[in-house]
This record gives structure tokens, C-alpha cells and sequence, in this order.
């Protein structure tokens, strides 16, 4: 048997279905049609009134899921791309994230962002979020890479007292394999030695860590030793895991997929820097998209984002310093 | 006008005497309080600000003593609502203690003033952004129906700016696509902070929309408690009668500032001299006495026994302690593993 990225998230939601009847699915689409990506494929049916059609209202869809909450009830929220959560930001980062800070009541809500640049995605269903939302207190931002944790960390998600934004990679969703799903995996908040190394440390996340293990399989060919370390989870950040990376390597290569400014790179870096310094042999680097809307052409695209020969390319420059 | 579609059926005629005496002491007491509340801001006791009901207090209490709470219902008032959350059920010392920041209060001093509610007894703690609480009060309409709650009402408070938000649009739709039984009640005082109503709106009464969302709506004179409390009663009955949200419009004035750091020079003497412009207390006052339901003694007692509660409670948590930021958590999440600064290795405080 083979599962990919995007039947982990649908098998997820099944089970969650199946074992809270206080799990329900809001989303545009996601009904009997099985959403635009089919992550909820024949859930309508298997569990009828609990995977319902949402009018195009992102903050009405995340407003009305933080009151369900306070019934008692854990909504599982399907933006139809991630770049349409921009109209729901404040309901998730003013409403959501705040509630339990402000009133001591849990707030257990998932949002699923189908996130991050395909061929001919172009610059409104490409985008990277985590850094935003990352950015409020309150919210729990999960960025998996692999089958096996896009699987147990949706679950996980749902299982959460707090609102988690669960940004999954459309690029990974049919690229990606694995013979089966887990029944045991890290736990959300730490970060997974994705590759084991010596002579640097790539930090990155959801898709770009297959562009790294791929980056480091070429410089394998040229003698070097790549450590991969893949954070799973952006916020919170396992600065434990970063460090300890950083003191066997002394190098570090930070990669992203979204905008320059800010960001989870520029995080990783100052946590690294004002913990780490004395573990540091050469200063630390980033890699981002560039700092331009996300082009629609596959060949500027290619360019747009960070890829496995752009990070060759800087690791290159970091084993040299 | 949407109000025509609202014909069938006689709903009880909600006033009594003592229903309308219940309704005027709670108008009366938001008065006062929100007297005292100002004048301990203008003393500089109070931080922040203090958003005022004047003149809405008619409207306000309408809803929420359409609402019972015991039974379930949801209510989530607005910055001028401090009637209606009395009538909901809201402690006054809570209303206190969130303006003066005490701990003691259902925000324990993270928040202030109206910003106030409590989760558990069905009042939304609102948030800033007008309109987002629509949808969150649909939501629990939602999760009760889940749940196999019935017959349960949601009531919601807005005012005429709200109505231009993005989030009060899809929220409206929401609620009429499902049917929720949600009453929106938007307290048309002609003014968002210093905007008129033309610069916010173009059609002729707001209650109009209710068409557009394809609900039932009702207009009413804000400035009546009488008709206030009928229209709330039958506009209730309806949703939790299963006919889907009820747009309640009234028509009123604000008769105060935006807050208290505002003069509100800009409304005009003929808009205050206006049909809507009449103190709505005046108008239940003359009203209880006209109908023979109370003396002008009796009102007096009144007014005293509520200066004395209000003196009381503000007093009480003037008395109590302000927040510890060294006894604070810190900590914006409930999962305590997974808050950062508390795990291990992450950035030290
Ligand atoms: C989305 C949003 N924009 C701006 C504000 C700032 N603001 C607070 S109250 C207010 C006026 C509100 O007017 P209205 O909705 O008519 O209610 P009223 O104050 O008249 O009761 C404004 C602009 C806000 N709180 N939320």
C-alpha cells in the first residue's frame, strides 16, 4: 500500500471524525464535492451534517468555528488556499488567538492552509503564511514535511486546546509517498533530524526540506555532510534541536519558502545567534523566496523560490567561509 | 420596507407593569453606572476609555430581556450595551471591576471596560473589531444545534457603522444560510463616532438589507421601550419559532460622545431636537408614570437605592487589588507544553 501527503490528510480527518463527534469540517467545497483538493473525499457521506459547505466567508467561517468552540464543539476549518486566510486573519489572530489569554477558555480550532507554490500557481495561490500567524501569541503553527507527520500532526492538531493553523504543502500533496501511515510519531513542537551531517546545518520546513535533502545529496558527491534538521513545527520553534545541530556543525543555512522580511529564517537565525554565537564558525545564512509576488510562469517560479541547487549554491558559499 | 413581511400571528404583548418597571431599573442602573464610570475617567480612576449607552438604553435592554439565559440562549452586546448585559444577566461589580482593573473581574485586568464578557454563561467577550462577534455568536448556535440544543436564540448588538464591515456582511449571510435562529439588533444612532449615517450607508433604513440576506426584519423607534420591548419579543419569537435570523434596526440618537474624551460637537442642535433625539429614560419615566404602573416617589427610591449599589460596587473594586505582572502566566496559550518560553531550550525570559 502507498498513501500520499494528501490522503494522510484526509485519512486524519477521517479518524478524527470517526472518534469525536465533536470534530466537524467547514469549508468551502468540502462536502459532498470533497473539496478543491479532495482532502475531504467521501467524508460528506461517511459522516452526514459533519462536513459542511461554507459560503465564500473566511471570517464568518472562523468566527462562527471560535463560538462552536465554546459549545464544546473542535471545528476543523478548510481555507481553499492558504492566501484566502487573509481574510480570515482577524478572526484568527484577534478572535481566536486571544480568547483563551483574555478569558481563560480554550479555543480548539484547526485551520487548514493549503499552502506554498506550484507550477502555474501564479501570485494569489502560492503563498507562505506560517510567518504571519507565527507572529501572534495565541495561535500554534504547524508546518509538516513528510506523510507520516502530515498524519499525526493534523491529528494532533484537532486533539489541541489551542487554535492551530496546519499549514500543509500543495506541492507535497501528490509527490509525496510513504507505505503507511504511523501509529506513533514526534510530538508537535519537535523538530525531526531529517538528515544526519557534520559539516552544516540546513534548518527549513515543509516542501523545502526535500529541496535541501536534495541540495545535500549533491554535495554528498563533493564530500560534504549535510545536516537536516526539518523544524515540523514553526511555532512553537525546538530551538533545543537548532543548537544542538549547530554545535556539531558550526555552520548554518537557514531555508524558506516564503517572503524574505521577518520570518521563521530571520527567527531561527537570532535564536542562534543570541544563544548559540560561540557554536557559530561562520555567519549564519538565509534563504527565502525572493521579495516579489510569486510569479505565475514555471520558470520564473523556479527562480522565485528557494530549490535544490539554489541551497547547494549557499551551502557552497557557507563551507567556504 | 422588510417589516411588511412580518405579518402572522399575534405574539403576547409583552407589557406588563412589571416587565416594564424590570426593563426602566435596568435602563436605570446602565445610566448611573456609566455616569460614575465617566466621572471616575474624567478623575483619571479609570484608563482607557468609557463608551457610553446614553439614550440607547431602551434598545438595549429590548434584546436582552427577550433572552433567557438559564435556558441558553447567547448574547453578545456591544460597546453600548451595558443595559442589555445587565438584563442578560451581567454582575455589576464584574462591569466595575473590568473598568477599574481589578483581578477580581471576568477579564482579570488583560482586558478593559466594555471588552468584557463571560464565555461560560453565553455573554461573547467582544473584541474591538466590530462586526467579528456575529459570526462567533452564530457559531454557537451552531455548536448547540450539534449539540441538540433547542429552541435556543442567539442576540447580537451593532451599531449603524458595523453594518459597513466586510465581517457583518458574511456573517449575515451565514446565519440566513443556515437559518440560525439570531437575532441582530443594530442600534441606528446616526453617528460611527463623528460619521453620519450618509457618509456610512445609502439606503433609506438599514432594515431594508434584511431583504438582501433574504431574513426578516423590523423597524423600530429605539426611543420607546414599549415598542422596543415588543418588537424583541415578537423579533425572538420568530427565530426561535425556526424562521431564521431577524434583523431588528432602531431608530435613535446617541446622546453622548463617541467616548467620554469626545465632545461630539459635531452633532447638530436639529438632530438633537429630532424625533429620535428624546432621552429614552424620560420617555419610559413619563411612561410609567402616565400608564399609572409607578409614582414619581416610587422612581426616586429607586434612583437612590441604584446610586447607592453603583457607589457600592464601584467602590469594591476601586478597593481591590490591580494586576501582578509578576504573578502573571504570561502565557497566551492553554497547552502549556507547547508555550514558547516554557519550552526547553527556547528563549529564556
Ligand atoms: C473594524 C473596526 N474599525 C474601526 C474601529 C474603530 N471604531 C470603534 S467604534 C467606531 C464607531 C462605531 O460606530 P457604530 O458601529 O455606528 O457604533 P456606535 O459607536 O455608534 O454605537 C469605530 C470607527 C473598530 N473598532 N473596528
Amino acid at each position: 500500500m502507498s498513501i500520499t501527503y494528501l490522503e494522510a490528510i484526509q485519512a486524519a480527518q477521517d479518524r478524527a471524525l470517526g472518534e469525536d463527534d465533536s470534530v466537524y469540517i467547514y469549508g468551502q467545497d468540502v462536502g459532498s464535492f470533497g473539496g478543491a483538493f479532495k482532502a475531504t473525499k467521501n467524508l460528506a457521506a461517511k459522516y452526514p451534517g459533519r462536513v459542511i459547505d461554507a459560503p465564500i466567508s473566511e471570517d464568518a467561517m472562523v468566527g462562527s468555528a471560535v463560538g462552536a468552540t465554546a459549545e464544546g464543539m473542535r471545528p476543523v476549518l478548510e481555507m481553499q488556499f492558504a492566501d484566502f486566510s487573509t481574510i480570515a486573519i482577524n478572526q484568527i489572530c484577534n478572535q481566536a488567538a486571544t480568547q483563551f489569554w483574555r478569558t481563560g477558555i480554550p479555543c480548539p480550532i484547526t485551520v487548514r492552509l493549503p499552502s506554498g507554490g506550484t507550477e502555474g500557481g501564479g501570485p494569489f495561490h502560492s503563498q507562505s503564511m506560517e510567518a504571519i500567524y507565527a507572529q501572534y501569541p495565541g495561535l500554534i503553527v504547524l508546518t509538516p514535511a513528510t506523510v507520516e507527520d502530515a498524519y499525526s500532526m493534523l491529528l494532533e492538531a484537532i486533539a489541541i486546546d489551542d487554535p492551530v493553523v496546519f499549514c500543509e504543502h500543495k506541492y507535497l500533496y501528490y509527490h509525496l509517498k510513504a507505505d503507511q501511515l504511523p501509529d506513533q510519531n514526534l510530538p508537535v513542537g519537535k523538530a525531526r533530524i531529517a538528515r544526519a551531517g557534520k559539516h552544516a546545518t540546513v534548518v527549513t520546513y515543509s516542501a523545502m526540506v526535500h529541496e535541501a535533502l536534495r541540495a545535500a545529496d549533491e554535495l554528498a558527491e563533493e564530500g560534504w555532510d549535510i545536516e537536516i534538521v526539518d523544524l515540523r513545527s514553526v511555532k512553537p520553534i525546538d530551538t533545543d534541536t537548532i543548537l544542538a545541530s549547530v554545535a556539531r556543525t558550526g555552520r548554518l543555512l537557514c531555508v524558506s519558502e516564503a517572503f524574505p522580511w521577518g520570518g521563521v529564517n530571520a527567527e531561527v537565525i537570532s535564536r542562534v545567534t543570541s544563544e548559540g554565537f560561540h557554536l557559530l564558525d561562520a555567519p549564519p545564512k538565509r534563504l527565502n523566496a525572493k521579495d516579489t509576488p510569486i510569479p505565475f510562469h514555471p520558470d520564473l517560479w523556479k527562480t522565485h523560490r528557494p530549490a535544490s541547487q539554489s541551497i547547494a549554491a549557499s551551502l557552497r558559499d557557507l563551507l567556504r567561509y | 420596507m422588510a417589516e411588511a413581511n412580518i405579518k402572522e400571528g399575534k405574539e403576547p404583548l409583552c407589557e406588563s407593569g412589571s416587565h416594564y418597571q424590570a426593563a426602566f431599573r435596568y435602563m436605570l442602573l446602565a445610566r448611573i453606572f456609566e455616569e460614575r464610570t465617566a466621572s471616575l475617567y474624567r478623575a483619571g480612576k479609570v484608563v482607557g476609555g468609557v463608551f457610553m449607552g446614553k439614550g440607547q438604553e431602551a434598545f438595549s435592554v429590548g434584546l436582552a430581556l427577550a433572552l433567557d439565559q438559564s435556558r441558553g440562549d447567547v448574547y453578545g452586546p456591544l460597546i453600548r450595551d451595558q443595559a442589555g448585559r445587565l438584563a442578560f444577566g451581567e454582575a455589576l461589580i464584574d462591569a466595575a471591576r473590568t473598568y477599574l482593573g481589578s483581578v477580581e473581574g471576568p477579564m482579570r485586568a488583560r482586558d478593559g471596560n466594555v471588552h468584557r464578557g463571560d464565555i461560560l454563561k453565553g455573554m461573547i467577550p467582544m473584541i474591538s473589531h466590530l462586526g467579528s462577534h456575529i459570526s462567533v455568536v452564530s457559531g454557537r448556535l451552531i455548536g448547540k444545534r450539534f449539540r441538540g440544543q433547542k429552541d435556543i436564540v442567539g442576540g447580537v448588538c451593532l451599531g449603524d457603522g458595523a453594518t459597513s464591515t466586510g465581517a457583518f456582511h458574511e456573517a449575515l449571510n451565514q446565519a440566513a444560510i443556515e437559518k440560525l435562529p439570531l437575532v441582530i439588533a443594530v442600534a441606528d444612532n446616526q453617528f460611527a463616532y463623528s460619521t453620519p449615517s450618509e457618509r456610512q450607508f445609502a439606503c433609506a433604513d438599514l432594515v431594508d438589507r434584511a431583504i438582501g440576506y433574504g431574513i426578516e426584519g423590523h423597524s423600530v423607534d429605539g426611543t420607546d421601550l414599549s415598542l422596543c420591548l415588543e418588537t424583541f419579543a415578537k423579533a425572538t419569537a420568530r427565530a426561535r419559532a425556526g424562521h431564521g435570523p431577524q434583523l431588528v434596526v432602531g431608530h435613535l440618537l446617541r446622546l453622548c460622545g463617541h467616548g467620554e474624551h469626545d465632545d461630539a460637537a459635531y452633532i447638530s442642535e436639529e438632530k438633537k431636537q429630532g424625533a429620535f433625539g428624546r432621552d429614552c429614560i424620560e420617555v419610559a419615566r413619563q411612561h410609567l408614570i402616565d400608564s399609572g404602573w409607578s409614582t414619581s416617589d416610587e422612581i426616586e427610591q429607586w434612583t437612590s437605592e441604584i446610586q447607592q449599589q453603583v457607589e457600592e460596587a464601584t467602590l469594591c473594586a476601586q478597593r481591590e487589588s490591580g494586576p501582578d505582572p509578576f504573578q502573571e502566566t504570561w502565557q497566551a496559550l492553554a497547552t502549556t507544553r507547547l508555550a514558547e518560553g516554557l519550552i526547553e531550550g527556547s528563549p529564556g525570559q
